[in-house]
């Protein structure tokens, strides 16, 4: 074990073409995963961001946040499910927005104005009609706390009074108002749209138990007139968003096939060439294990700093990334990169232990006659 | 007790339909405290007798007894723990670990063992390196070596782990042959001092001097020349 890792620290251009290229595997595998949680996160934040259970939409919706309506007498319905705790009206609307005062010819900047009833994780409690919660990505486009937003054609004002965080919806920087205002605007721009006061399209609902029991206790008080998912299940039923997320997994998966067989190369190779040296050492009474651990550890030394020069440049490129690109580089992520990284050099350099194995320690002395 | 004793040892390999006999009914013992020359031409058979009594070869039929220990019927697992603990080796490509020291190719014994603490290896194989002319030299690789000094340290490895048997494969075949009585003057001197057997094997019939007996092997066949040769 410390003779493979001397060699290691005696001999590291040996290593050096492996590990560049398990580098350039690991800043592809986080740039991978950063896109595929800023997607994710992009497409699903504003349903995150709920401290919520369930979400109750009408059964006619087939799933949909925008064609969903859940009327006031339906509301009263899933109030009265036992477990239930708390209850809050969530509705959506895509449109657009321009910073008043901004030259009539920049181009509006596309929002989700979403009305909600009560505070989340990281979202604040409703603030007063007339005003809203920006998302950072709103702010990416040039929109600050104490500007004025006009939203739609219509040109409905909201002054922006602070910021949150994670938030959007499909993609589209999020604009949080209380209800009244969210259906004043609905009614301006999209008449097609409006709701009746009370109406929401969707109900967050809170409360004790397994989400997905409550989810069935309240769909079957509702007589199923309600279609009620839990957390996971409503990221997930955005559109694309499933397809977007396995899509890139099996990028991600294919990469980590791809370190694998880089690493069995590479070490299958290195385990060739020291068939001599190995010979020598079973002859002073190594064990094939003692050698293929040093062989393992090797590999996994390899990936190790691998994994920190790639974590260090995919940090830079993060930092130079246009705003647009939706990066989102999380510790969970970057646990995953490191676990699925030493799984594959690891299998990887199992492909050595065959070669290891067969060694012949008689091959020392010239074995044969 | 003999360190070693090879009782009617065959070894044949098999190539398709054919046999090659590469040790025919060998018997040999070699006692206590005696160096061995094993001469005889290219293909004899030489180093399949030593790698057979190194425990690196199983012998086909007959019995290998070493320092007392029958290895005849040893698991694979049971040799690396025999080559471990009671042989020493001298090749003949010297085959050091290219990227150790000359010290750290001494403790690489004893770390494969898992004998002794990192302290007592280092003290170990500094007073052979001393003993054997090179403790100037411990810190140097092995490519920054002369072919005689690395020789020496592949004497050096042989004897780590304080064997019953020194094994050793044509150690002057790459040095002229001042330097080649250099190295038997060593390994002469260095075996005896501690009352270590060893089997030498060669072709080199200048270097037999050096050896208390000859047993001479021609197609796999021993014949006993008899009688000590040693003149030094």
């Amino acid at each position: 074990m410390n003779l493979a890792l001397r060699e290691l620290r005696r001999r590291p251009s040996r290593f050096g073409v492996a590990t560049g290229v398990l580098t350039l595997i690991v800043v592809l595998l986080l740039f991978l995963g950063g896109l595929t949680d800023g997607l994710f996160v992009g497409s699903v934040g504003a349903i995150r961001s709920q401290d919520a259970d369930v979400f109750v939409t009408s059964s006619t919706a087939r799933d949909s946040f925008l064609r969903s309506r859940i009327d006031p007498e339906l509301r009263a319905a899933v109030e009265g499910v036992d477990g239930v705790e708390r209850v809050g009206g969530l509705g959506f609307a895509l449109l657009t927005a321009r910073v008043e005062g901004a030259s009539a010819d920049s181009d509006p900047t596309d929002i989700a104005l979403i009305g909600y009833e009560l505070g989340g994780n990281d979202l604040p409690a409703p603030p007063e009609p007339g005003t809203a919660y920006i998302d950072e990505r709103v702010g990416t486009d040039g929109v600050k706390v104490g500007d004025t937003l006009l939203i739609g054609s219509a040109a409905t004002p909201v002054k922006v009074i602070g910021n949150v965080s994670n938030s959007n919806y499909l993609l589209q920087g999020s604009v949080w108002v209380e209800p009244s205002t969210w259906r004043d605007a609905l009614a301006a721009n999209r008449p097609d749209l409006q709701l009746a006061p009370g109406v929401f399209q969707t109900l967050v609902v809170s409360g004790a138990g397994d989400p997905a029991e409550l989810a069935k206790q309240i769909d079957a008080a509702t007589d199923g007139a309600t279609s009620s998912l839990t957390k996971p299940e409503a990221e997930l039923s955005l559109p694309g968003t499933e397809q977007q997320q396995s899509t890139f997994l099996q990028i991600i998966g294919t990469t980590l096939a791809v370190a694998a067989l880089v690493t069995a190369l590479f070490f299958s190779l290195l385990t060739l060439e020291r068939t001599g040296l190995y010979g020598v050492l079973k002859a002073l009474g190594s064990s094939s294990l003692q050698l293929f651990t040093g062989v393992a550890l090797q590999a996994l030394a390899v990936t190790a700093i691998s994994l920190v020069i790639g974590g260090v440049l995919t940090l830079g490129l993060v930092a130079i990334a246009p705003a647009e690109i939706p990066l989102l580089l999380t510790g969970g992520r970057v646990v995953f990169v490191a676990v699925g990284m030493f799984i594959a050099s690891f299998l990887g350099s199992v492909v050595s232990l065959r070669r290891v194995v067969r060694i012949d320690p008689a091959s020392a002395i010239g074995g044969g006659t | 007790m003999s360190a070693l004793v090879l009782q009617d040892v065959r070894k044949v390999y098999r190539s398709g339909d054919q046999e090659v006999v590469a040790l025919d009914h060998a018997t040999l013992t070699v006692g206590d405290n005696e160096l061995v020359a094993l001469l005889g031409p290219s293909g004899s058979g030489k180093t399949t007798l030593l790698s057979i009594s190194g425990g690196l070869l199983a012998a086909t039929e007959g019995t290998v007894t070493v320092g007392g220990q029958d290895i005849s019927g040893f698991s694979s697992r049971q040799l690396d723990e025999f080559r471990r603990e009671s042989v020493g080796f001298v090749f003949q490509q010297v085959n050091l670990v290219p990227f150790l020291t000359a010290r750290e190719n001494l403790m690489v014994v004893d770390e494969i063992a898992g004998r002794r603490t990192p302290k007592e290896r280092k003290v170990r194989a500094d007073a052979l390196l001393e003993e054997l002319g090179l403790a100037h030299r411990c810190d140097n690789l092995p490519a920054q070596l002369s072919g005689g000094e690395r020789q020496r340290v592949a004497i050096g490895r042989s004897l780590m782990n304080e064997p019953a048997l020194v094994l050793i494969d044509e150690p002057t075949s790459a040095l002229d042959t001042k330097l080649g009585h250099q190295v038997m003057e060593l390994i002469r001197s260095n075996l005896k001092s501690r009352g270590t057997s060893g089997v030498l094997v060669t072709h080199d019939t200048r270097m037999i001097g050096y050896c208390d007996r000859t047993v001479s092997i021609v197609d796999g066949v021993l014949s006993h020349d008899g009688g000590s040769s040693a003149t030094h």
